[in-house]
């Protein structure tokens, strides 16, 4: 493990306060900058001396992209620098996406949701300990994954979706949006773009140095939430070695039209299985049209870890989410 | 610019971990300043001379120059370096797709190729086409004396010129360091081949393996351009053909090649025959070319 430092290295500081400025501080920079949101991520990065940038841009300044308001189609719109505890805490968000406020609600702490900021949740690197200990693996630039060998410890780490590296997605928020169906927002100098939660997250296969598609130069500015179903169950649980304080082992999140006694749609979502948030499309597809009981999540269940491979310290993982996925079903309300 | 990407293992020991990223850019540039500088240089018709017309007695009007399986072979072999090329090299500019997969199983295909084309080449073709000697040597010389605008007669050719000669070579040092490099890489991808296997090698080793399948490939883009650059010109395009129809006719033959250095058969025919005679009218017995 890295010795955690009590100084870090010089930086420029930027402080804009607006999303123009940010994105062209941000473009000029390039790879060299870092974007600072609640600083949770950034500053272990920081005294481990692991990251050095050149330039850190502090986002705190940009009200624009802070805040809860109604979306154009009745849905909701959350800037990226909304603080956790204010996406848990929204009345709005309590009334039509319990789903997202209770994930928000199980990240870390009170007072790490109150500096924390829904877009640094999302975005925030992975918390595979041979990389945040700056070793030369894939995800750093090197050629080899240290939690992948025989002697590793990767009691935490992926069960499907590897590709050379096994890390896995830390977000709570992350399986809760791609099960909301939400959409990520991303400005750059080159305009806005827009992208379905569940194509915001990448795999290693696709590039092994990210866990989102922002690269340098874009900026997570709002999360749009479509208008929620009416009548929807959901179900979120987040399982984790310290109740108080701790990274999820594994979390799911569902969201369900039920129609007299038959599921009509669902999304499930479980992460911390894979290096992104994994939509369980098989499950989905084969458990529309039935009853959300205890034998449709037994089912849903047995599909779900279909394909899971496991490391020498997580076969635990498979029960696990076997169970989750069917309690996602059959305790959704 | 560096030429190795290095970093320090767990241990403390700073060891090369692959070959740098900018030496992709270094070769395609110099492989476009070869084709530009080749292209405004060197004359399309770099002749070997008139035909002898008495040397076309007994020759058929199509002279087989490959045999399917070698054709098979080349495009086979093209079409797998191009998946390689673009799978290894795509992602690191920018173009970002699951290349892993494609990539290694494009590896094991073009092992299976390289494979057969050694059987090939031992039992059905004569190995003797690709040795460099004194001739071909003393036909490269002036051969680059002919491109540089020199007043010289350059000699023919014999099966293969010195320069499709050299590609060969270099091309198959290159591919056989890739492919060997990249059978060790496969122990540490996830694949149903080979079991993974971190701790074979210490990191430096393994470090050294990558970087040399990145140089072997890097290399490999310069000779992609080269080969493709050359394939296009109108003064090569015959050759170009016969990978593709097999034959090349009589007088490229004849204008191309020496009857000495390649005796035509009448199992090289790939038309009539005008005649009975064999070896190309030098009065020599015919060699069995076995190419």
């Amino acid at each position: 493990m890295a010795v955690m430092r009590d100084m870090i290295p010089p930086f420029e500081l930027y402080q804009p306060t607006e999303v123009e400025d940010a994105v062209r501080l941000m473009r000029q920079h390039g790879d060299r900058g870092w974007v600072l949101a609640g600083g949770l991520d950034t500053f272990d990065w920081f005294k481990d001396r692991i990251k050095r940038p050149e330039a850190v841009i502090d986002l705190a300044a940009v009200d624009a992209i802070r805040g809860i308001s109604a979306g154009e189609d009745g849905g909701l719109r959350i800037g990226a620098m909304t603080s956790l505890t204010d996406v848990a805490e929204s009345a709005d968000v309590m009334d039509r996406y319990p789903l997202l406020a209770e994930a928000a609600g199980l990240v870390a702490t009170p007072q790490i949701r109150n500096q924390g900021t829904l877009g640094g949740n999302i975005a925030q690197d992975t918390r595979c300990w041979y990389y945040r200990s700056g070793w030369p693996c894939y995800r750093a630039g090197g050629n080899v994954c240290y939690a992948a060998t025989s002697r590793a410890m990767n009691r935490e780490h992926c069960i499907m979706g590897a590709s050379r590296c096994v890390a896995v997605n830390p977000s709570d928020t992350a399986p809760a949006l791609v099960a909301l169906d939400a959409e990520m927002v991303v400005a750059s100098t080159s305009g806005e773009r827009t992208y379905p939660a569940a194509d915001f997250f990448i795999g290693p296969d696709i590039d092994i140095e990210r866990m989102t598609v922002l690269k340098p130069g874009d900026l997570l500015t709002r999360i749009d939430l479509p208008a929620a179903w009416p009548n929807a169950r959901w179900y979120f649980e987040k399982i984790r070695d310290r109740k108080s304080w701790d990274f999820s082992l594994m979390s799911v999140a569902s969201s369900m039209r039920v129609e007299a006694g038959m599921i009509q749609d669902v999304r499930i979502v479980v992460n911390s299985v894979a290096p992104y948030p994994v939509r369980l499309g098989a499950v989905e597809s084969a458990i529309r049209g039935r009853a959300p009981s205890e034998e449709t999540g037994q089912m849903a269940g047995e599909i779900a870890v279909e394909g899971a491979r496991t490391l020498r310290h997580n076969d635990y993982k498979v029960a696990l989410m076997r169970n989750l996925v069917k309690r996602s079903i059959r305790d959704a309300a | 610019m560096e030429f190795l990407r290095r970093a320090l293992n767990p241990w403390g020991e700073n060891v090369p971990i692959g070959v740098s990223w900018d030496l992709i850019w270094a070769a395609v540039i110099i492989g476009a300043v070869f084709v530009v500088a080749h292209a405004l240089l060197v004359p399309k018709k770099v002749g070997a001379g008139e035909i002898d017309e008495s040397e076309a007695k007994g020759l058929p009007d199509r002279i087989q120059r490959h045999k399917p399986g070698a054709r098979g072979f080349h495009w086979t072999m093209s079409v797998t370096m191009f998946v390689l090329l673009i799978t290894a090299f795509f992602p690191v500019i920018g173009i970002q797709f699951p290349w892993v997969t494609i990539h290694w199983i494009a590896g094991v295909l073009l092992i299976l190729t390289v494979l057969y084309h050694i059987y090939h080449v031992f039992a059905k073709q004569d190995i003797r086409n690709m040795w460099i000697g004194r001739r071909d040597m003393k036909e490269g010389a002036l051969g680059l004396q002919a491109a540089m605008r020199r007043p010289v007669h350059r000699p023919r050719a014999a099966k293969y010129p010195v320069d499709q000669k050299m590609f060969h070579h270099a091309a198959t040092i290159l591919t056989l360091g890739a492919v060997v490099t990249g059978v060790l890489m496969m122990y540490r991808v996830d694949n149903f081949l080979l079991p993974q296997n971190t701790y074979m090698f210490s990191d430096a080793t393994w470090g050294w393996v990558y970087v040399i399948h990145g140089v072997c490939g890097i290399g490999l883009i310069f000779l992609v351009i080269a080969h493709v650059y050359f394939a296009i010109r109108p003064e090569k395009r015959w050759m170009t053909w016969s990978m593709i129809n097999g034959w090349i006719t009589r007088e490229r033959y004849l204008e191309n090649h020496d009857p000495e250095r390649w005796a035509v058969t009448e199992a090289d025919g790939a038309g009539e025959m005008e005649g009975t005679a064999a070896g190309g009218g030098t009065g020599q017995p015919a060699l069995s070319d076995k190419a």
